[in-house]
Parts: C-alpha cells; sequence; structure tokens
C-alpha cells in the first residue's frame, strides 16, 4: 500500500544503492531540511489564509474572496508583499540582536518539528527523551521574543516582551503538568511508545476524567503560550500596538509571523499526538468491523485531521474572547491552573497505580 | 469545604458562559447565509440608493438643452462651505432690455458637504442632489464642475 | 495637584499613547506616566483635530451653521443638529409643529441607538474581541439605511432645519423601523451572551476606574458616566425638550461607578430607546414637517442657552445674538471634553489594559472634544 513511510524508505534505499552510505545520509539531511524549510511556507500559508477564512465567517464576512480561485492565493499575494517590502531597522535598536531575534523564534519552531510522528512511521528523529525534548525547547522561543522586545529600542515593544516572558514562563508549568498526565499513563516518554500505547483508544477516552482535564488545561497553556488571543498580551493591539515586533518589518516581521503559525501547528500536533493517538486511527473496543474501516484512511489524513481540529479549536477562541489583564493572566495560571494540574497529576497518579483506566 | 464549593462554583461558571459565547460564533461559522457583506465593484449594477441620498449637485436639462437656474446666486449664499460659484452674463432680450442671466454654475464638489442648503434655497427648483457617489479622480481639478451644459438657455416661463 | 503635571521619577516609564494609536479611536494623544505596568498618570493632549467650528459659526447663518455641528460628535450628528435647531428656535419664538417634534425624537433615538452599538462593538474590540464589533455593525448598517432612506445621508444627515425636518418621513420609514425592530430585537441577547456574560469580560470591568459620584459631579461628567456613578443627569428627564416629558422610559442609572457600570447604563439606554421608539412609531402625528420660517433668520439681541442628551451625555449649544444674520458668539458644551477630564482620575493605579478599557468605557469621540 502507499504510504508516506513507503515512499521515505524507497527513497532511503535507492540512496543507499547509489551513493556510499556517507554520501546518502548527507542528501538525506538536505532532503529534510529542505522538507522542512517548504513544509514551513507552505503552513504559513495555509494556516493564515485558515484563520482568516475561519475569523471571517464568525464576523458575518466572506474574508479574502478576490486572489485567485475563491481567494486562496490571497496569502501568497501577501508573502510577495512582505518579501519584495523594506525591512527597516530602527536607529538606535541593537542591531545584530535585532536581526537575529526572528531567526532565533523560526530555529526554535523548527527544531520541534523534528519527534513529530506526521503519520504511521514517518518521523524525522525518534529521540527517547522526546516529550522532555519537546518542552525544553519550546522554551527557547521566549528568549527570541525578549530579545526582539529588548533590541528594538520602544518602549511598546519592551512591555510587550516583558508580558510575553512573564506569560509563557508561567504557563509552561501547566503545559508540562498537563503532558505529564499521559506520561505517567503511557509509561514513556518516547512520542512513539506514547502513540503505540493509544492504539485500542485515545488517551482522551481511556484516560477519562484526569486525562479530559488535562486536555483542557493543555490547550489552555499552550494557546498563551503561543501568544494567542484571549491572551495575547505579547502583542495586545488595543493595547501595545502591536507589542514585541512593532518595530519589525517586510520580512522580518513575516518570519514572527510565520513561526507564530508554525507554534500553533506544533503544539496542535504535539496535542493531537498526545490526547488524540496521533496518526491512530479511531478505534472503538472491540467493534471489529469499525475500526477495520477506520484503518483505511490513511494515517497522515488522521493526523491532519486531529491536528487541524485544534488549531480550529484554538482559533475559534481567539474571535470569540476578550483579552485578560496582565494580572489577571497570571492569576489564572498561578491561582486555578496550576492547583487543577497538580490535583490532576496526583489522581492520575492514583489511577494509573489502581490500573483504574481503560 | 464551602471554600472549595465556591471554587468550583466560579469554575464551572466561568467555563460556561465562555462555552456560550464559543456557541454562538460557531453558530455564525456554520451558517454563511448571515452573511451581511456585499461583493461591492461586482454589484454596482443591482446597487439600489434611495432617491433621496446625496451624491453631488447636478443641475437639470430637459431635451432641448434648457435649465432652469435663472442666476439669482440664492445657493451660493446659502451654501456655507463656498461650494458654489455663479457666473452671470447679461443677455439681450427681443425688447432690446438687459437681463442678467447665468453663464457659468462653477461647483466646487471637493468643498461639498451635500448639506442640501443649496438645493432648498433654489427658487426655480433648477439643481438637484444625484445619487453617485463614486467621485474618486487622480486630478482634483477635476472636482471643480460646470454645471449647466455647453449651449443650455433659460428654460422659458421660468423667473 | 497642577505641580504633579510635568514632574516624573528616575525609573519611571513614559510613554505617548496616540496621536496614532488604535485604542484612542482618533487622534488623541496620551502621554502616560508608568511604573512598570501601573499608571501613575495620564495627561491627555489635545488640539489635534482642532477645526474652530465655533469661530466658524460665527460667520455662518443661523441656518448653515447647524451642518458643521455633524462635524463634532459625528455618532450622534442628528442629536447635535437637534440642539442647535432648539437654541435657534428658541431665539426666534417659533412653535414647531407635532409632527416634527415626534420625527426629531424618532430619530434622535435612532441615532442613539446607533451610537451605541458602535460603541459597543468598539468597548469590545478595546478589551480585546474582535468579533463583536463586526455583529454591532449588523444592526447599526439597517439604522444606517433607514437614515439614509429618509435624511438623505447616513451619518452627518443635516436633517434638521430651524422650524422643523428638511424633508417629511419617507413613506417606508415606519415600516423599516418596525422591521429593524423586531431584528433588533432578537439579536439583543446575543450582546449578552458574546460580551456581557463573557466572564473574561466581565473580569475586565468590573472595579475599573471606579469614579465616585462626587467625583463625577465635581468633573463636569455627564450621560452614562455620570449615570453610571448615581448621579442622575438624563437632560430627557431633568429638563424635557421636544416632548420627552410625554413619553415612558425610565433613566438607567447604576451605583457602581465602575467600566462595568458604565457598560450596563448604555446597555439599559438602548432598551429604553428602543421603548421611545415603540411608542412613538404608531403615533406620528399628521400635520406640517416643518413651521414657516423668513427666508433670512435674525435672532433677537440676546443670549440663547439649550441643551440636549447626546449618546454621550449633555450637549449645550450657547448663542449670543447681536441682532444680525450670524451669531455674535457661539459656544459649544461636548460631552466628551468633562468626561475625558476624569480619565486621569479613574486611570490612576491601574494597567495598560485598564487605561484601554477605561477610554472604551468613556466611549470619547475625539472630534466633540477638540471641536
Amino acid at each position: 500500500m502507499l504510504s508516506i513511510a513507503g515512499i521515505a524508505n524507497s527513497i532511503h534505499q535507492w540512496l543507499n544503492e547509489t551513493f556510499s552510505s556517507g554520501w546518502a545520509t548527507l542528501l538525506e539531511f538536505v532532503l529534510v531540511g529542505i522538507l522542512v524549510i517548504s513544509f514551513f511556507a507552505f503552513l504559513g500559508l495555509v494556516l493564515v489564509f485558515m484563520e482568516r477564512k475561519v475569523s471571517a465567517y464568525m464576523q458575518l464576512r466572506v474574508g479574502p474572496n478576490r486572489v485567485g480561485y475563491k481567494g486562496l492565493a490571497q496569502t501568497l499575494a501577501d508573502t510577495i508583499k512582505l518579501v519584495v517590502k523594506e525591512g527597516l531597522t530602527p536607529d538606535g535598536a541593537d542591531k545584530f540582536l535585532f536581526n537575529f531575534a526572528p531567526f532565533l523564534v523560526l530555529i526554535a519552531s523548527m527544531l520541534l518539528m523534528a519527534p513529530i510522528a506526521f503519520a504511521k512511521d514517518f518521523q524525522i528523529w525518534d529521540i527517547n527523551i522526546g516529550v522532555l525534548y519537546i518542552t525544553a525547547i519550546s522554551s527557547i522561543s521566549v528568549i527570541g521574543v525578549l530579545m526582539a522586545g529588548w533590541s528594538s529600542n520602544n518602549k511598546y515593544s519592551l512591555l510587550g516582551a516583558m508580558r510575553s516572558g512573564a506569560q509563557i514562563v508561567s504557563y509552561e508549568l501547566s503545559a508540562g503538568l498537563a503532558i505529564m498526565t499521559i506520561v505517567i499513563l503511557a509509561g514513556s516518554i518516547r512520542l512513539s511508545d506514547i502513540i503505540a500505547s493509544q492504539e485500542n483508544g485515545w488517551w482522551i477516552f481511556k484516560g477519562h476524567i484526569p486525562a479530559i482535564i488535562a486536555f483542557v488545561i493543555y490547550i489552555i497553556a499552550v494557546t498563551a503560550e503561543t501568544n494567542r488571543a484571549p491572551f495575547d498580551l505579547a502583542e495586545a493591539e488595543s493595547e501595545l500596538t502591536a507589542g514585541f515586533h512593532t518595530e519589525y518589518s517586510g520580512m522580518k516581521f513575516a518570519l514572527f509571523f510565520l513561526s507564530e503559525y508554525v507554534n500553533i501547528f506544533i503544539v496542535c500536533a504535539i496535542g493531537a499526538t498526545l490526547f488524540l493517538g496521533g496518526w491512530m486511527p479511531l478505534h472503538i473496543g472491540h467493534w471489529e468491523g469499525f475500526n477495520h474501516i477506520m484503518d483505511f484512511i490513511p494515517s497522515s489524513l488522521w493526523f491532519m485531521g486531529k491536528t487541524f481540529f485544534l488549531i480550529f479549536l484554538i482559533m475559534w477562541f481567539r474571535w470569540t474572547f476578550p483579552r485578560l489583564r496582565i494580572d489577571q493572566l497570571l492569576n489564572l495560571e498561578w491561582k486555578y491552573l496550576l492547583p487543577i494540574s497538580l490535583f490532576n497529576l496526583l489522581l492520575v497518579t492514583f489511577i494509573a497505580l489502581m490500573g483504574w483506566y481503560f | 469545604m464551602s471554600f472549595l464549593i465556591d471554587y468550583i462554583r466560579t469554575v464551572y461558571k466561568s467555563v460556561r458562559s465562555l462555552l456560550i459565547g464559543m456557541r454562538k460564533t460557531g453558530y455564525y461559522f456554520t451558517h454563511h447565509k448571515e452573511i451581511i457583506t456585499q461583493n461591492y465593484p461586482e454589484n454596482r449594477d443591482t446597487l439600489n440608493l434611495p432617491e433621496r441620498f446625496r451624491g453631488e449637485v447636478v443641475m437639470t436639462h430637459n431635451e432641448a438643452n434648457e435649465h432652469r437656474c435663472t442666476g439669482c446666486t440664492a445657493c451660493e449664499l446659502a451654501c456655507p462651505n463656498g461650494t458654489i460659484k455663479i457666473v452671470t452674463k447679461f443677455d439681450i432680450t427681443p425688447e432690446g432690455k438687459k437681463k442678467k442671466a447665468l453663464d457659468t454654475f462653477v461647483y466646487h464638489l471637493e468643498l461639498c458637504t451635500m448639506c442640501n442648503l443649496c438645493i432648498e434655497a433654489c427658487p426655480t427648483s433648477a439643481i438637484k442632489m444625484d445619487q453617485a457617489f463614486e467621485h474618486s479622480v487622480y486630478d482634483r481639478r477635476l472636482l471643480t464642475k460646470k454645471l449647466n451644459k455647453p449651449d443650455s438657455k433659460l428654460m422659458e416661463g421660468v423667473e | 495637584m497642577l505641580e504633579e503635571i510635568g514632574t516624573t521619577e528616575q525609573g519611571d516609564l513614559v510613554i505617548n499613547i496616540g496621536p496614532q494609536h488604535p485604542s484612542t479611536h482618533g487622534v488623541l494623544h496620551l502621554v502616560i506616566t508608568l511604573n512598570g505596568e501601573t499608571i501613575k498618570k495620564v495627561e491627555p493632549h489635545l488640539g489635534y483635530i482642532h477645526r474652530s467650528i465655533e469661530k466658524m459659526c460665527e460667520s455662518l447663518t443661523y441656518r448653515q451653521f447647524i451642518y458643521s455641528t455633524s462635524r463634532m460628535d459625528y455618532l450622534s450628528a442628528h442629536i447635535n443638529n437637534h440642539g442647535c435647531a432648539l437654541a435657534v428656535e428658541q431665539g426666534l419664538g417659533i412653535e414647531i409643529p407635532p409632527r416634527a417634534r415626534a420625527i426629531r425624537v424618532l430619530l434622535s433615538e435612532l441615532t442613539r441607538l446607533a451610537s451605541h452599538q458602535l460603541w459597543w462593538g468598539a468597548m469590545a474590540m478595546d478589551v480585546g474581541a474582535i468579533t463583536p464589533f463586526f455583529h454591532a455593525f449588523r444592526e447599526r448598517e439597517m439604522i444606517n439605511d433607514i437614515m439614509e432612506e429618509t435624511c438623505g445621508a447616513r451619518l452627518t444627515m443635516n436633517y434638521m432645519v430651524p422650524g422643523g425636518v428638511m424633508f417629511d418621513l419617507h413613506p417606508n420609514f415606519v415600516t423599516r423601523t418596525k422591521d429593524f425592530l423586531r431584528f433588533f430585537r432578537s439579536k439583543f441577547n446575543e450582546y449578552d451572551e458574546l460580551v456581557t456574560n463573557n466572564i473574561i469580560f466581565q473580569e475586565r470591568m468590573k472595579g475599573v476606574g471606579v469614579l465616585s459620584s462626587a467625583d463625577a459631579i465635581s468633573y463636569g461628567c455627564t450621560g452614562p458616566v455620570a449615570r453610571a456613578s448615581g448621579v442622575s443627569s438624563d437632560i430627557r428627564k431633568i429638563a424635557p425638550y421636544e416632548g420627552y416629558d410625554q413619553l415612558q422610559f425610565a433613566e438607567a442609572i447604576q451605583s457602581g461607578g465602575d467600566c462595568f457600570a458604565r457598560y450596563l447604563v448604555r446597555m439599559q439606554e438602548m432598551r429604553e430607546s428602543l421603548a421611545i421608539i415603540d411608542q412613538l412609531i404608531d403615533t406620528i402625528p399628521d400635520g406640517e414637517f416643518q413651521a414657516k420660517t423668513k427666508a433670512v433668520l435674525k435672532l433677537p439681541k440676546g443670549e440663547y442657552y439649550s441643551r440636549v442628551e447626546t449618546a454621550r451625555g449633555e450637549f449645550g449649544v450657547y448663542i449670543i445674538s447681536e441682532g444680525a444674520t450670524t451669531p455674535y458668539r457661539m459656544k459649544f458644551r461636548s460631552p466628551g471634553f468633562s468626561n475625558l477630564s476624569a480619565l486621569d482620575h479613574m486611570s490612576r493605579g491601574s494597567k495598560i489594559g485598564d487605561l484601554v478599557a477605561i477610554m472604551g468605557s468613556l466611549d470619547l469621540v475625539i472630534p466633540d472634544i477638540d471641536r
């Protein structure tokens, strides 16, 4: 059967037959790099278009509908505009950090692409500390945001960056604890093991109450971590104009924009992997016939479907809710989410020890 | 214990209020018939403006290229912005008398606020408001208009 | 108080909000002094859209100057015009036909509704929810269409003339207004579902920007801002004009004085406006829509003052006439100016996000402040 893993394997075989193994590995590196970068660009185009359409329909509008077929080329046109635009560096800015910050943010989100399983047996790097790797790397992007805010020599940017720092550092706690819930249930921090443990049912169903609580907390925490409304205090259009990227223009702005959307994709992909079974099809207990039909849908479609469902959820939040204030944001984390997730962790440990999950 | 109940109640109420809002936006996301925006330049033919809509001042002419403006400058005086400038000339009537008549009705669209005071002031209903609203041009000189058509004359019987 | 202005301590962060800023809704310039995120001081700087309308009015006749007041508070243009027309009529001593009075009240209330709808959307947008803005425009668009059909323009109608209104009501007016009332009533609970009951919105609004009733009076606040602090200030109640005393409606008063109280006052005002339109729409008297006036209006020598309740508060028109065709001196009391003066008092000690919420709840229209 034609699958993404099959194609990857045949390319691997062909490369190894044609070149020596050293060259083949090097070529594979290059190939993967190109794929990741083009996937980035593709994601940016698709997600920006999706966001604009989702927001438009929620706001009784049609959304982009002029460029290309039903407006599909709108984001492409926007990209071209951003590429040809002049990238201004403000006078008095720390030039090196100012130019470096967008790349740092982008690289951080690119690194996160490595352990994600896009389809059955299709993973860039099945690292055995997958979950740890993800939580560690995702903290790096805040440095880029702080760098951008500080180096811009702009007070709005500085305020935005400080807000973003406080926000991401606090919300990482509950995101990490929510992930821990699944780690305890699955008994492994390797992502492929976690996916494999969900063969007979996704953790959100198998882990019942604690898993659902963890899922809700995870979604809230990653919405905050990716600086999305209602937690978009780092940008806070009506307060800080554009927050930490006020002074950025042209392609450097586009990189921030891109990394924001890629970050959403990544956190949703991780959420789908941990809670919704990654590429695993929907299997219900002993319904053999139903499970067989579900197996016919390709694993990559399962993964993308789940991820885009979560992305839609996060977009739905953004176009419904008002923004929180900075103290309320920290209150929510330290007074509500953190105690609940700590209690939840206790609960899930107890449940895992007693074996009270399916 | 009551503290814990209050805590849980707060969480429940908050989540509920958020979900109600999401239900509303979700409704509009799935019901596209509620969309209210129009595709403007494409629907230009079907665009229906009410007859009272004030777009610009025009002078009415009949088929014989005759207007009703006597050049009395009532509109010029009524205008708060100096939008209208009336240039008059002296016609010689068949009886050999000199008579004041309209030469040029200058209308500065760029100064006009569409307040309708000139139309109200006109004693002979020579001017009226038109529904045209797409006034943008590349050269502002094009906005200064001459309202009476070339070689137009005063209608018979309008004093 | 005066000494404080212009002094900053070491470590304070001074930020210019505006003149170009998404949440000032115009060209308001605020110099805010911050300690971290906490506001120590707010200094509004005005004058970016000053057009000296008062001085201009001195060279315009009594028919002409009314149009220029539409450009002050453009969201309640019709009510501004109403105040001017009342002042001129007071000077001329003309009696307005009952039909004209009914038309004026009807359109004033529609304008108030449209203004509050826009405020509702902008308020939600200030605190970060963008979707309600578009929902508010859906209903506002219907009012604008009604206005367009009857008055000939959507925003700056210039429908008032001394002695009545410019045209008669459009034949479709009654049916379209009734359609609008039905539609708006069916959608009004959506306002509550989307914004009022939302926990994040309530948290952002409650206890923010508290203005006590004593402060509201001493700062000269009027309109919904004063009424949210428990000060009865509705001109339609305390000095009824144009037959408002014969209509049944309640004055919306809250006692909290915070942003949420101001929000609730405006929401209730929308309901009261609907009630007023309901009472009038079926009983518009027949007759003239304009009293007979002379071609050239001359006010007798003297001073004339009239005040009306706009969507933002008390709008006063003060005319000194020397008996000529143009006023000798013209003064407008705009509600936004006094309401803005309380901003510093209200926002001290709160966060930047609160400042934006307070500005939203004051419902500032900058051309109204600058004139």
